[in-house]
């Protein structure tokens, strides 16, 4: 391959923001006709990486060349027109406007007069949609569409622009099961044409099942690129963290007591139906699913974000008021969301102020609160969930992914809660971090708390839960105690109605 | 099918059933309020001018910002050209509305100048020149008030002239096409769907690539455009100038747009609606006195309409929503 022109190749590449280095020495190959992974944690470099060649970001120092030619984009537009197509971690879709207007938003095919002619848009839009399998109306707006169909536009897009390197920025972290198969059918097609794609993920089945050769990056500088097939997980892992994990679920046994939370044939309409589960305390329960089978929208009804039908709550026997978190809370409930940065935190606040968050009513005294005794319980909690941060008055927005979810946690756990709802812990948590999150949801269930956990990664739930419920299309199709649970009972639950099942 | 059933679902068509029930109401009381020399030539000339400024400010508010400045633009540009008039008595009508749209665009060139390098929102800047561009105004005009007869004679008889035959005013006329214009560059050009993009995901639009500065830059321009084209006509149709011309403007426009569809929130809506809005809001008026409300109960009327406006895209945006998921659903 190497006397192969790459298609994109960078060198040597830095990138400073201020005093913070984000890329030291960063490099990374594409050939066409290849998936290459690009694996790290997370503050690895790997975004600065897809910004700087999507043009978002200009590099420092370094090499970068396209086809053996030099290049330097000072704006995504220059980029999108070398060939370069990025979907990014969120879809950037315009949602007052139709699936179609979205595909070809500024460069829409043409008739005279300079008009765009929406016949033609509209026919290669379906024919795009055949082309991907899916059955999407056209004419819909964007607005509301699931994460899933969300992705397939922004694939659309991509082919539409006949890119001839893809680059693709965790694109599974909200997918699961037959839709992150449906993207992976469409990235190797892709790759059979003769494109160059990079795939960024954080989990391992889909890297070596999907790609060829894999770039490992750590604190901004790069590590080592390998074919897939000389590479496995636990070398990879070492690359990436600099040491061994030793164990990746680091799930301890607990007593299980009394039932904590008991939820009672819950229904609201068009959501979920019938949902009956019981928390005891001491015990992890996972709810597994496919993303929009109900599961964080039967937390946040559980919580009282949002109003149920008909059904019951019950926290150590007590009936709970629906649609009501601050009764909730007052029951000692806890949620950490599924969405760190838009509900879990208020991100342009300080982290000793996150944290303090849900205690405020205790910390104040006639109505006032002292910055003293706030910062004095931040740095409690701060330091008992190991918080990296250069002070408590950082901004929450400016701590690494895995750092604002110890922030979450702990301004939950500040309010010693006897039931912790946690709503995809890991979600773009690097592997060390995560290691650390699920040995503190251990530990927490080991202190008799009840933990009810909400994930898309099998091997977390496999891995964690001492009971799994599975949800699909609103309803609990199976549950499954840890002995028996394998990814194919919990994949199968997952995909099949409880008709389906029960046949 | 489809094309029907969505024309006659869309909220353009609904804001103008509106409209046509008004003067049908207010023509069985009074049925001089349309036959009529007067009526006729009013019911089409009162809405005019608002509804230049309505098409600007359409523009302004699709790319998700607002522009409060158009009532002192107008102001402004008309009391600038009519000391052009002064100045030089032999400017053409032609001249004289290139000059108004040059100094309400420059106008509008410095509101989205100052929106894209302050990056503060267009609704702060300009409601500081809202006050900087009146207080020009008047510091240059004091007392003073130009009157008809300082005005080019061409261009007051435009102000007055209607097309022989239908009588439709040329005022109306100069408005329509404009909205015309707008409306098919909005619709048809690659550039006018950008307005639509960046308004509906301004952080989209940047990753996107798209020239998300120079359209906000842009929007500006062609409101303030708008609203000097909106003060030759103003200085046209009354003769008369003084400091406190086009004072209050501002919010009608944005009224007119908001009842037309145009969602302050951005991203949606049409020139098309936001003029019929406009047709509206000046028809009401003129219709209260007729329909037996007092005059004192006018604003309120204005007031109810803009919340009912806003309440009903609220409700539409919530069932649209509601539809979207269902549809989402499998069956």
């Amino acid at each position: 391959m190497s006397d192969v022109t790459p298609t994109l190749e960078l060198k040597g590449v830095s990138k400073r923001f201020g005093s913070v280095v984000a890329l030291r020495d960063a490099e990374l190959t594409l050939y066409s006709g290849s998936i290459h992974a690009l694996i790290g944690e997370n503050g690895a470099g790997k975004s600065t990486v897809v910004k700087i060649i999507a043009g978002l970001y200009q590099r420092d120092n370094g090499t970068f060349q396209m086809n053996g030619a030099d290049v330097h984009f000072r704006t995504t537009a220059e980029s999108k027109a070398a060939g370069i197509a990025v979907i990014y971690q969120e879809p950037t879709l315009f949602p007052d406007l139709s699936v179609t207007e979205n595909i070809f938003m500024g460069r829409q095919p043409l008739k005279s007069l300079r008009r765009i002619d929406r016949g033609a848009m509209r026919a290669e839009v379906l024919s795009l949609m055949d082309r991907l399998g899916v059955n999407l109306d056209p004419d819909r707006p964007a607005a509301r569409l699931s994460i899933a169909d969300q992705q397939i536009i922004e694939i659309a897009k991509a082919i539409s622009l006949d890119a001839s390197v893809l680059i693709m920025d965790e694109p599974t972290a909200a997918l699961s099961g037959v839709e992150v198969e449906r993207l992976f059918a469409v990235a190797r097609s892709l790759r059979d044409e003769g494109r160059a794609l990079m795939f960024i993920s954080h989990r391992f089945d889909e890297v070596f099942s999907l790609c060829d050769t894999v770039t490992v990056m750590r604190d901004g500088s790069y590590v080592a690129t390998q074919p897939i097939a000389e590479t496995n997980v636990n070398a990879l892992v070492r690359q990436m963290v600099g040491r061994d994990v030793n164990e990746l679920f680091p799930k301890t046994e607990a007593e299980i007591g009394e039932p904590v939370l008991e939820v009672e044939g819950l229904n609201c309409l068009g959501t979920f139906s019938d949902i009956s589960f019981t928390v005891r305390s001491g015990e992890i329960v996972a709810l597994a699913g496919l993303v929009g089978a109900g599961r964080s929208e039967t937390a946040r009804a559980v919580f009282g974000v949002d109003d149920y039908d008909s059904g019951s709550v019950k926290v150590s026997g007590q009936p709970l008021h629906k649609h009501s978190p601050r009764a909730a809370m007052a029951a000692g409930i806890a949620l950490v969301p599924e969405d760190r940065r838009k509900q879990g935190l208020v991100i342009d606040a300080t982290v000793s102020t996150n944290i303090t968050d849900a205690i405020r009513s205790h910390l104040s005294s006639h109505g006032l609160i002292s910055g003293k005794t706030e910062s004095l319980t931040a740095r409690e909690w701060a330091e008992a969930l190991e918080v990296k941060c250069a002070a408590l008055d950082t901004i929450a927005g400016n701590l690494s992914g895995g750092n604002q979810q110890k922030v979450v946690l702990a301004k939950w756990l500040a309010t010693n809660p006897k039931v912790l709802i946690i709503d995809e812990p890991t979600r773009g948590i690097d592997v060390g971090t995560k290691s650390e999150v699920h040995r503190r949801m251990s530990d927490l269930a080991g202190k008799g708390m009840a933990i009810l956990m909400i994930s898309s990664e099998l091997p977390e739930v496999l891995g964690m839960a001492d009971r799994i419920l599975v949800m699909h299309e609103g309803r609990i199709t199976a549950e499954i105690p840890r002995s028996q649970a394998n990814p194919e009972s919990v994949m199968y639950a997952a995909t099949h109605t409880i008709q389906e099942l029960a046949a | 099918m489809k094309a029907l059933s969505s024309l006659l679902r869309s909220r353009e068509t609904g804001i103008l059933l509106a409209l046509v029930i008004l003067i049908v109401v207010t023509c069985t009381i009074n049925p001089r309020f349309v036959f009529s020399t007067d009526g006729w030539r009013d019911l089409w000339i009162t809405p005019s001018i608002l509804l230049v400024l309505a098409v600007g400010e359409s523009f302004v508010i699709i790319t998700k910002s607002v522009d409060l400045s158009v009532g002192s633009i107008m102001g402004l540009t008309a009391f600038s050209i009519g000391m052009l008039s002064i100045a030089w008595p032999g400017l053409s009508p032609i001249m004289t509305f290139a000059v108004g749209i040059i100094i309400g665009g420059l106008l509008g060139f410095v509101n989205g100048a100052l929106v894209a390098v302050a990056k503060v929102p267009g609704m702060v800047i300009t409601l500081g020149t809202l006050y900087a561009f009146r207080g020009i105004d008047v510091a240059w005009a004091g007392s003073r008030r130009i009157n008809a007869s300082q005005l080019n004679p061409d261009l007051l008889a435009l102000g007055t002239a209607s097309i022989p035959g239908i009588r439709i005013p040329y005022i109306t006329v100069i408005a329509v096409v404009i909205v015309v214009i707008a409306a098919w560059y909005l619709h048809n050009t690659r550039s006018g769907r950008e307005f639509y993009a960046i308004g509906s995901a301004p952080q989209a639009a940047e990753l996107y690539g798209l020239p998300t500065r120079s359209r906000m830059l842009a929007s500006f321009i062609i409101s303030g455009a708008c609203a000097g084209l909106a003060g030759v006509l103003f200085a046209a149709r009354y003769g008369t100038i003084a400091s406190n011309a086009g004072s209050g403007y501002e919010m009608q426009a944005i009224g007119a747009a908001v009842i037309g569809g145009v969602a302050i929130v951005g991203g949606s809506g049409t020139v098309v609606g936001a003029a019929i809005g406009a047709f509206l809001l000046a028809t009401i008026n003129r219709a209260l006195p007729i329909l037996g409300i007092q005059d004192f109960w006018q604003k309120a009327v204005l007031g109810v309409l803009i919340l009912g406006a806003i309440i009903l895209d609220r409700v539409l945006a919530d069932r649209r929503s509601r539809r979207l998921v269902a549809e989402r659903l499998p069956q």
